[in-house]
């Protein structure tokens, strides 16, 4: 691709066309080594499988699997599951950890960002504190903090915390009653989307008012009451309906709590250890995007007559987040990829279920690797390409 | 701006940068040349016999710590039964059992190891299985010990039988037929558990005694260890069930039928010299006077059955001076001299009521 803009530019200063034909010759050579060079491992790679009688391919994600999984989201059952549903449900377990990982880390970070340049001493302390803690102290040691010290110091399952006979919280996880959202109770979280539909198009709105008027619409009430009054009124609909939404409550079993929503310790544990402690980088990356606004946008808004919180919304963060958003997808996909450290508490993440259970059960390890890491690569552009059009839009916005 | 005046210009910057294409484009070629030239895997012509003794070590891969098995002891000196049988080959083929280098593996890196040729053999508490014989052109030459899994559980919470761990968590590690076993036997009796799987023994072992789960699974043998390292090894106790078949086996490639007669020749000699009375104790004495033809085929006085395996004839002879008969090497890792007390039950002589059966040398 580069060899075409050669000639071109080439073009722009008389007499330098023989050079630039070697220019390309050369650039050609190169491209026929990177492909000789890159044919020779494949080939090599191919033989020796072929000769330690590996059979290469991915007919073995048919067979079946014949193992169990501590947690899965879709459902699972070792006597029928096959080696490519395990992978899947390893996928979305890795899934389910980065992405409420991202989120918790989210928040905590700009919050703690944002505490940074609090006038309120105590609370700038902490938060440098925190930042200089968490980021200081490598993951794998805060992961085995928060699995076996924290888990160890809750209470055993036969003596569990319980609240109302519906929440227990013991060392095997916290147990919540889990409401069964199946055919037409499905009405519940889809009045919840509708409300939040709602409010998005109410904020829209709002802006818009705002531009024209300078003055938006009140959104935290409304809001609040279409993403819970909606669901809610679904809820009590059924019931009246005759069809109540049954809620599985969780039980003592004879050795640990059963039933219900069950939030095992090595999922709780890896959440809050990659969100704490990436929530101490992006704590970092936020109190430096803000510190990158001109004191003057300060002083301006503060001049308006805008009031702490409001300069800080609608003119430092806008600005700042220019600043913030490009280290801040780095940070996400460094998330992600931790994520992987599952493997060391037992939390059953892609790389767990591939580099660990299946390819040691089948032994078809080139393709558990390419599996595991084509998930990956896959994940971590996704991301960086929802980020990058966000960014876009920030700039954008900037520039106008 | 920039001090060099040939950079400064942009055909100087455009001659730059050709040569540094050129150099990059050289290098790579060489790296091309280089692999073309050098295989990855050398062409064996004499084996893998020939290849160790040309090398002058054996590499032996070994557990990264299971208690009478392979486990570094306070010296760093590796010691177990499949340390034993790989000092055993060292010794046969070099007279001198220290010519072995260990390499731990875990469960999930082992069989890669052995197919990639970076060790040798693989005597590592391996189950033979039908799966894993065939589809990894892999072979288990002799069973040198036969376990079968089963549970570890806290004393206090009075369970007697496996049958009483239904809806009970199960710990266990990943990537071992412990955790097909278990779900098949759990499915076939309709009962339930939980699992929780880790990648090595240590971490199951720590989640287990920390309170994860209820009991802990694998093979037996292991168990025995594992239940030492608990912080009150008195408050667990090993259920009397065993759910499966464990055969243990070293492991070799396929495709070198020599090295595979070697491996299980080595076993056999260990325990036909237990059978025959000979021990480390009294192998010189034997060597010396000893009349029985049964005797004078193993210590390589009669016959050439040593070159027949591609060694010397006094290769059983080298074995049993330097680590001695498989009941020695069994009671120095496992016995009752040791802390884990492993009865010799299925790994008794099979004229002594168990399954250990050396074919004759003759």
């Amino acid at each position: 691709m580069r060899a075409g803009r050669g000639p071109a530019r080439g073009g722009d200063r008389a007499g330098n066309r023989g050079g630039s034909w070697r220019g390309l010759a050369l650039q050609a050579l190169l491209l026929a080594g990177l492909a000789a060079l890159a044919y020779g491992a494949w080939a090599n790679a191919a033989d020796k499988l072929a000769r330690q009688g590996i059979v290469a391919g991915f007919g073995f994600l048919e067979r079946a699997a014949g193992f169990d999984l501590s947690q899965s989201l879709i459902p699972y059952a070792a006597a029928t599951a096959s080696y490519g549903r395990a992978c899947l449900a390893g996928l979305l377990n890795t899934l389910l950890v980065s992405g409420l990982g991202i989120v918790l880390a989210s928040a905590i970070g700009f919050g703690l960002g944002i505490a940074r340049f609090s006038p309120n001493l105590i609370l700038r302390g902490i938060a440098r504190a925190y930042v200089e803690l968490f980021r200081n102290v490598p993951l794998l040691l805060q992961l085995l903090v928060w699995y076996v010290a924290v888990r160890v110091a809750l209470p055993e399952p036969r003596d569990p915390a319980a609240w109302r006979d519906a929440v227990f919280l013991t060392q095997r996880g916290l147990f919540l009653p889990r409401p069964d959202f199946s055919d037409w109770n499905a009405l519940v979280p889809g009045a919840f989307g509708l409300g939040l539909l709602a409010t998005l198009g109410l904020a829209r709105a709002s802006r818009r008012r705002a531009a024209r008027t300078g003055r938006g619409l009140p959104l935290l009430g409304p809001g609040l009451a279409l993403c819970l009054g909606l669901p809610a009124l679904a809820w009590i609909g059924l019931a009246l309906a005759g069809r109540p939404v049954p809620v599985a409550v969780p039980l003592r079993g004879p050795f640990d709590i059963e039933g219900g929503l069950a939030l095992q310790p090595e999922f709780t544990a890896l959440l809050a250890g990659l969100s704490t402690y990436t929530a101490a980088f992006i704590a970092e990356i936020v109190r430096a995007g803000i510190a990158s606004v001109p004191r003057g946008q300060v002083e301006a808004a503060t001049a308006l007559g805008l009031s702490r919180a409001k300069a800080l919304r609608l003119v430092v963060l806008p600005q700042a987040l220019r600043v913030i958003l490009p280290p801040l997808t780095s940070q996400y996909l460094t998330l992600t990829k931790n994520s992987s450290l599952a493997v060391l508490i037992g939390y059953p993440d892609l790389v767990h279920v591939m580099m660990g259970t299946v390819l040691n059960q089948t032994n078809q390890a080139v393709e558990a690797v390419t599996i595991t890491m084509a998930v990956y690569l896959a994940i971590s552009l996704a991301t960086a390409a929802a980020m990058n059009r966000y960014n876009a839009r920030v700039v954008a916005v900037g520039r106008r | 701006m920039r001090p060099d005046p040939d950079a400064a210009t942009p055909a100087g910057g455009a001659r730059a940068a050709r040569g540094l294409a050129a150099a990059l484009l050289a290098a790579l070629l060489l790296a091309a040349l280089l692999a073309a030239a050098f295989p990855a895997t050398p062409a064996r012509a004499e084996g893998l016999l020939g290849e160790i003794r040309a090398r002058g070590h054996l590499t032996c891969g070994s557990s990264p710590g299971v208690a009478g098995f392979g486990v570094p002891d306070s010296k760093g000196e590796w010691r177990g039964l499949d340390i034993d049988f790989c000092r055993a080959l060292a010794a046969a083929i070099f007279d001198d059992p220290g010519k072995v280098r260990f390499v731990p593996l875990a469960a999930p890196a082992r069989f890669t190891a052995l197919q990639s040729g970076e060790i040798d053999v693989l005597a590592r508490n391996t189950t033979w299985t039908l799966a894993r014989d065939t589809s990894a052109k892999l072979n288990f030459p002799a069973i040198n010990f036969y376990d079968g899994q089963g549970f570890l559980v806290r004393k206090d919470r009075g369970i007697a039988h496996v049958e009483g761990l239904d809806r009970a968590t199960i710990c266990l590690q990943q990537g071992t037929t412990t955790e097909l076993n278990l779900a098949d036997w759990f499915r076939t009796r309709g009962l339930t558990y939980k699992v929780v799987a880790f990648a090595t023994a240590e971490e199951t072992g720590r989640a287990y005694d920390s309170g994860r789960c209820d009991a802990y699974s694998t093979d037996k043998s292991s168990l025995y260890g594992e239940r030492l390292k608990m912080a009150e090894p008195e408050a667990h106790a090993v259920l009397p069930e065993t759910i499966s078949k464990e055969p243990f086996s070293p492991v070799v490639r396929q495709g070198d039928d020599q090295w595979r007669d070697i491996v299980a020749w080595t076993h056999y000699a260990m325990l036909d010299a237990e059978e025959a009375g000979i021990g480390q104790e009294n192998v010189e004495a034997m060597r010396r006077d000893a009349l029985s033809p049964d005797v004078r085929r193993i210590l390589g006085l009669e016959g050439k059955y040593g070159e027949a395996l591609g060694l010397t004839n006094d290769w059983a002879y080298r074995i049993i001076r330097h680590v001695g008969n498989y009941g020695e090497a069994y009671a120095r890792n496992l016995g009752d001299g040791t802390p884990l007390k492993i009865p010799r039950g299925l790994n008794a002589l099979w004229n002594k009521g168990g399954l250990q059966y050396g074919p004759p040398i003759r």
